[in-house]
């Protein structure tokens, strides 16, 4: 039997990696539906997961595949799924259901050009605003965005022990570009692997409270079958999980499931930063689009322009701080992604006036070069 | 003081008050799962309940088991992936026609097909209860709805016969007047591998029956009155209409490897 680490160096492809990293973080179902460009992931899945007394199977369709993670999750096992627009569309509902019932879970989407069926092998990031707002109703989630196949293997494990933590399911908004390139990949001794898992809960199992928060506003988190005797509803509900249909009980489950995200923030989000000590321009980007971006910047500063790149890893919940910091004391932002603007919307919006924000983007098909970014660095404010 | 009801630790007493209408069968089919959980003497703490939305659908929410309340048309999507992933536990989804066979229908062939291990009870009112009475996959042809208003141009599902067809290895319909026989039903399944299915035909007093001049003793006469028990008969055969007849009874018991049984033997068995 082949382990879950693949200790050792490896020339894998992004959505590879993040099977592998799936894996690596202690997966045990994969729940799926064939769609390009991730389809790699459940074929690699489908392959891998036995070998760790995992199950894969290829659901009728992404609706049914997001509903067989939660149900796998609420088993016990850790659970994903992977897919692409069209299927992350179909995914929204039952995604609502996760964030209502608070399922730990991952979903991956390796982004491609919309509307509708796009472009389909080609690279895109035009679902960032349907990551934040898919899925009817107001919450909050956690999204990140890998820019390389090491970073989606490392983004993959820190997805689970997110969602796990948090329980919460936790998006990776990776892309065609970065999902089918193939480069180096380390995986470290297992041992050097963090895995965290969901809090658990401890004391007398009747009248056992499904939804009364614990530390950090989390409830412990019982499986199916573990004598709980949980309910378990999409319907707002109280502490027992039972449905209440007031105003009142909505304000109190919606308040707590926004602000166990909003009020540990700053321990799920991560941005790298690049040149930005001395920068008066500041580019913003994720993903693929902010692996160009760091070369333009490089490029500008032989240039003796001062720029500086700030990278999301983590695009939600968004480091409105950061922002509004770095918009007093800089002449000004460009939004590198490739899309014609939305996080963009977040960069303006954090900015508060303060400094002016460009786009870079464009509605997808191709990555957007560093020259396409060094030319505005040139010629912006 | 009252006596204890012989299901109390099977239900969840402080949810009661339920939402079910008077007349209406809801109460009588579940009943009727609850005493088939009891009589199969499986492990309580490994029986888990799945249910959809609608009116049946609010099944989850009563019994004292872990449930699971989910959305429109997927509690079958969720009930496999919780099997599949602990295959110790007993996997009941309990939902109405609207939400198996019209939003869910696809998932419903499908988990049939794969024989994933599951006791899939639907309960057939004939139509939406819950949202006011709108015409479902299993309105009669001609009946009256708030969407038919003048007679329901389409024709029903034959829900045995598309169960069979998808690969179901336990098949039967009763009313919910034969109680006793459902309930065996539904043990059998329980006790049994492999995907079952049980369709529990339901008054709707409230909305259908309202709109097609029935009352609630008409569709208790026709139940009593027109029911036909012929195990064994082919689903092809087996109408469920209340002038010509309604065929009842168990008509398929088969054996066929489950999807884990499968999965395990192609998968796993190198080691
Ligand atoms: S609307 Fe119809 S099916 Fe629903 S509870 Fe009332 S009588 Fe029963």
């Amino acid at each position: 039997m082949k382990g879950r680490v693949r200790t050792g160096a490896h020339y894998w492809t992004g959505d590879i990696a993040c099977a592998e990293g799936a894996l690596a973080a202690g997966c045990m179902f994969f729940g799926g539906y064939p769609i390009t460009p991730a389809t790699e992931i459940a074929e690699h899945m489908s392959e891998r997961l036995p070998e760790v007394l995992g199950t894969f199977i290829q659901m009728e369709d992404e609706i049914a595949a997001m509903a067989a993670i939660l149900g796998a999750s609420w088993a016990g096992a850790k659970s994903m799924t992977a897919t692409s627009g069209p299927g992350f569309s179909l995914m929204m509902e039952n995604l609502g259901l996760g964030i209502c019932t608070e399922t730990p879970c991952v979903v991956v989407n390796v982004q491609r050009p919309g509307p509708s069926t796009g472009l389909p092998t080609l690279g895109a990031q035009g679902d960032m605003m349907q990551a934040r707002w898919g899925s009817h109703g107001h919450y909050e989630i956690i999204a990140m965005s890998p820019c390389s196949p090491q970073e989606t293997f490392y983004q993959t494990i820190e997805a689970f022990n997110l969602s796990e933590i948090y329980r919460v399911p936790v998006l990776i908004m990776t892309d065609e570009i970065v999902g089918h390139m193939s480069e180096k990949v380390i995986v470290p001794d297992a041992k050097d692997i963090v895995i965290l898992n969901r809090p658990k809960p401890k004391g007398k199992k009747e009248n056992f409270k499904p939804y009364a928060a614990g530390r950090n506003g989390i409830p412990p988190m019982p499986s199916a079958g573990e004598g709980y005797n949980v309910h378990i509803t999409g319907l707002t509900h109280d502490e027992r999980g039972y449905p209440v249909m007031t105003p009142e009980a909505q304000v109190e489950m919606v308040q707590r499931i926004v602000d166990k995200i909003r009020n540990n923030c700053h321990d799920i989000i991560k941005t790298e930063s690049h040149l930005l000590e001395d920068a008066d321009i500041v580019v913003v980007s994720y993903g693929i689009s902010s692996r160009t971006s760091l070369s333009a910047v490089y490029e500008a500063r032989k240039c003796g322009i001062k720029a500086g790149l700030l990278r999301l890893i983590t695009v939600w919940p968004f480091p409105c701080e950061e922002i509004r910091a770095l918009a007093k004391r800089v002449k000004g932002f460009v939004t590198v992604e490739i899309n014609l603007g939305q996080i963009h919307l977040e960069v303006e919006r954090c900015s508060e006036g303060k400094a002016p924000a460009i786009l870079v983007g464009h509605p997808g098909g191709t990555i957007i070069t560093p020259d396409d970014v060094l030319k505005v660095l040139k010629e912006a404010f | 003081m009252q006596p204890d009801h012989p299901l109390n630790d099977l239900l969840r007493k402080d949810r009661i008050p339920h939402i079910w209408c008077s007349g209406c069968g809801i109460g009588t089919i579940f009943s009727a799962c609850l005493n088939a959980i009891k009589a199969s003497e499986i492990d309580l703490s490994k029986v888990v309940m799945v249910s959809g939305i609608g009116c049946s659908g609010r099944g989850a929410g009563y019994i004292n088991v872990d449930s699971f309340h989910t959305t429109h048309g997927r509690a079958i999507p969720f009930a496999t992936g919780m099997k599949l992933a602990n295959p110790s536990l007993h996997v009941i989804v309990f939902s109405g026609d609207g939400d198996l066979f019209a939003i869910g229908g696809n998932h419903f062939i499908h988990a049939a097909r794969r024989n994933i291990e599951l006791t899939v009870i639907c309960v057939n009112n004939l139509n939406y209860g819950m949202t006011g009475g709108q015409a479902a996959a299993t309105t009669p042809n001609r009946a009256k709805t708030t969407t038919t208003p003048l007679g329901n141009p389409e024709s029903p599902f034959n829900l045995p016969l598309l169960a069979y067809a998808s690969g179901a290895t336990y098949v039967a319909r009763w009313t919910m007047l034969h109680t006793r026989d459902l309930t065996n039903s539904i043990k059998e399944a329980l006790q049994k591998k492999g995907f079952s299915f049980i369709e529990a035909l339901c008054p709707c007093p409230v909305n259908y029956g309202r709109r097609n001049k029935l009352r609630p003793l008409d569709v208790f006469k026709a139940y009593q009155q027109k029911s036909i028990v012929k195990n064994g008969a082919n689903p092809i055969e087996i109408d469920a209409d209340s002038d010509k007849g309604i065929i009842v009874g168990k008509f398929i018991d088969t054996e066929r490897p489950t999807y884990t049984e499968m999965y395990n033997k192609i998968y796993r068995s190198k080691g």
